[in-house]
């Protein structure tokens, strides 16, 4: 039998990596690196479907990252709009001066 | 074979991620962004999921980072980049990040040295082609498709409508 690499390495790097975005998300304030950082918390969630979808020989993981694709780039485009918009009325993509929505 | 490719890369998208959160500038941070994205393609197909790999060079590393350098690059940040800040008085915030943290280590090396998904279901030959993602995709999975369109097409109308100089007209 050929030597893989064993389901738990892979949730071990998929786990990494989502901690990492996750790190970024609380870290950092400006809104486009905030943005990448949620994009990485997406794929270290497909790496995780992946890995299982080869695990069980199914193909049901495969289409949910698919969908996991296409849920971000739907939440990208609106968002990168949403950031310029904001940009539009004031020119700064620092999180902590965003707060016109707190009453 | 898999493990001399898995593992460096893995460890190479690892150092990129953190490049991502540590970088001072956005356009660096998309850069290593980029290369992690590339990366796990690899780690994809390594993982017989080829359509996965592809879609991801072509969605993610491609469309969606162009979009990302794109608003980067018509933003013109001056000094909002040039200093690493991290956000005031999120004490409580990093807390609970250390929190997660240990807490996903623990678990992670638990995992790891439980070796309770030790034997994978043997391969089949077609595994992970695209006619067999493509059979999924249209059998089981129509309505999430059709539902998956909706939500891409209502996302374009939204960041026209968003991003439109003018709201009133």
């Amino acid at each position: 039998m050929e030597s893989t690499v064993p389901l738990s390495h892979y949730l071990v790097l998929s786990t990494t990596l989502f901690v990492i975005g996750v790190l970024g998300v609380l870290v950092r304030r400006n809104a486009i690196v905030v943005f990448m950082c949620i994009e990485i918390m997406l794929n270290a969630v497909n790496i995780s479907l992946i890995a299982f979808d080869r695990y069980m020989n199914l193909h049901t993981g495969q289409v949910f990252s698919f969908m996991v694709m296409c849920v971000a780039a739907a939440e990208v485009s609106v968002g990168l709009a949403i950031i310029i918009s904001i940009f539009r009325n004031k020119p700064t993509v620092n999180l902590d001066e965003f707060n016109i929505m707190k009453w | 074979m898999e493990l001399l490719i898995f593992y460096p890369i893995g460890t190479l998208c690892v150092f990129l991620a953190l490049g991502v959160v540590l970088n001072k500038s956005p356009i660096g941070s998309a850069m290593c962004l980029i290369g992690m994205m590339l990366g796990l393609a690899a780690v994809f197909a390594i993982q017989h999921a080829h359509f996965i790999a592809i879609l991801q060079v072509i969605i993610y590393a491609g469309a969606i980072m162009v979009l990302f350098m794109f608003v980067i690059m018509l933003l013109n940040l001056k000094g909002d980049d040039t200093v690493w800040k991290t956000r005031e008085g999120n004490t409580l915030l990093t807390g609970l990040g250390a929190v997660l943290v240990v807490g996903i280590l623990y678990k992670m090396t638990e995992i790891t040295g439980g070796g309770e998904f030790d034997s994978p279901t043997p391969i089949q030959e077609t595994f992970g082609t695209t006619v067999k993602v493509g059979t999924t995709l249209f059998t089981d999975f129509v309505l999430p498709f059709e539902v998956a369109s909706i939500l891409l097409l209502a996302a374009m109308i939204g960041a026209v409508v968003l991003a439109k100089s003018k709201m009133d007209d």
